[in-house]
């Protein structure tokens, strides 16, 4: 029998490297990193439990789909009380990602760039969820339509008819948004 | 093949997945339809732009530190000195001796040791679900709500039962993992208090009498009937666990 303590190691070798991608797309659907991060843990203790039943060879989309299902019990049970959208929290994230990967430029592009990142973040969290979803794994993860698929238990039609309206949603958004901006 | 078709199928082929059959149609199409030729273009500057300038969220360096602490730590190496205090004339004798040994132990040490471990388990699944505040993915007072929720997602039908009238409403229920397998976690209130009954099928079909056990604070209750196991943890006081579990079983029959 495998002891805890090895199978916790070996989970950790598995499963840790995908942690990114599993707190990306939770932060992506919560759109807050509280919560992100509380939906990733119990995600992951359940992973955890669940892991003598792995036997597949892609453990991140095996991650990916309980983390998106921890996702989706724990919006369910928040219908009653949405979550809290933290629009700050947002702007203070990619603040961060964007002057770490920008330091060497001057101060009006960095601010440009700040902006167009805002904005695109913004666009992107008013897709509905189950269309957010499908676009990050696509354009963030770079999965495949077989993956997504199975991650999100739909048909592999389903997942490009929802990447069809989701980056229609996407553009309207940004269009509507700077519209509004130039007024 | 019309617009709306051409429209869905640009998706397909603008990330690689489209069939090459499916990719010859809609390359005929684009050819002479200039307002999906339009559509195509825009397609792909926003897909570009997401690439490049939507924020990929690393995971704050204390979620990984937070989940590794919440996984079993390696234990101390157990220290079990294989030394022989016995020196046997014939090495058939100390097999011998050795085999009965076991054997003897095995007997007297397997039952409690499994109840301990499976204790231990109990335990850490209703800690766990007060924990990260995942008690329930059907939030329901409901026994007919909650009951059928369960089918497709076990090989049994967990029995539901309400005990509000007793003071104990059902408040929902979650699939948990224990002893190596997939179970009903059925939740239950009384005051303040949290009640998790882990509800699996038993081996066999005879009955087993409540037993008590406490730890950590925790108080647990396993009985069998009706062809299941039934586990029932709170920080509830034993007295009133003891209580719950009598009323539950009562009900079994």
């Amino acid at each position: 029998m495998v002891s805890d303590a090895s199978k916790a190691s070996e989970f950790e070798r598995v499963a840790m490297p995908h942690l990114d991608a599993a707190y990306n797309l939770a932060r992506w659907l919560t759109r807050n990193n509280h919560d992100a991060q509380d939906i990733v843990q119990e995600a992951y203790l359940r992973a955890f439990r669940f892991f003598d039943g792995f036997r597949g060879d892609d453990a991140r989309a095996w991650l990916m789909a309980i983390v998106r299902n921890t996702c989706y019990s724990w919006l369910q049970q928040r219908r009653a009380s949405p979550l809290a959208y933290d629009a700050e929290d947002t702007a203070e994230a990619i603040d961060g990602s964007a002057t770490m990967e920008r330091t060497d430029d001057d101060p009006a592009a960095l601010l440009a760039h700040r902006d167009e990142r805002q904005a695109l973040a913004r666009a992107l969290e008013a897709v509905p969820l189950e269309f957010r979803e499908i676009l990050i794994l696509r354009e963030l993860e770079e999965l495949s339509y077989k993956q997504i698929a199975a991650i999100a238990d739909i048909p592999i039609g389903t997942v490009m008819s929802r990447l069809a309206r989701g980056r229609k949603m996407l553009a309207e958004t940004i269009k509507r948004m700077t519209q509004g901006a130039t007024k | 093949m019309n617009c709306d078709e051409a429209q869905v199928l640009l998706h397909g082929y603008m990330d690689g997945e489209l069939d090459v059959a499916n990719a010859l149609d809609f390359e005929r199409h684009l050819n002479g339809c200039p307002p999906c030729q339009n559509a195509y273009q825009t397609q792909g500057r926003l897909r570009s732009a997401i690439k490049s300038e939507a924020t990929y969220f690393s995971a704050p360096a204390q979620l990984r530190e937070r989940i590794r602490s919440a996984l079993p730590r390696p234990a101390p190496t157990k220290q079990a000195p294989q030394r022989s205090f016995w020196i046997w004339p014939s090495f058939a004798a100390a097999l011998a001796a050795s085999v009965l040994l076991t054997a003897l132990l095995t007997l007297r040490l397997a039952e409690p040791a499994d109840e301990t471990r499976l204790a231990q388990d109990v335990i850490g699944g209703h800690v766990r679900s007060l924990m990260v505040d995942h008690l329930s993915d059907v939030a329901s007072t409901d026994q007919h709500t909650v009951k059928p929720w369960f089918n497709g997602k076990l090989d049994f039908s967990p029995p539901v039962v309400d005990l509000s009238a007793q003071g104990f409403p059902l408040a929902g229920g979650r699939l948990d993992f224990l002893d190596g397998r997939p179970v009903a976690a059925l939740v239950y209130r009384h005051r303040q208090h949290v009640i998790n009954v882990f509800v699996w099928p038993a081996e066999t079909s005879r009955e087993a009498a409540a037993r008590e056990l406490s730890k950590q604070g925790y108080h647990v209750v396993h009985w069998q009937a009706a062809g299941m196991k039934f586990w029932a943890v709170s920080d509830l006081n034993a007295t009133e666990l003891a209580e719950f579990a009598k009323l539950l079983s009562a009900r079994l029959h």
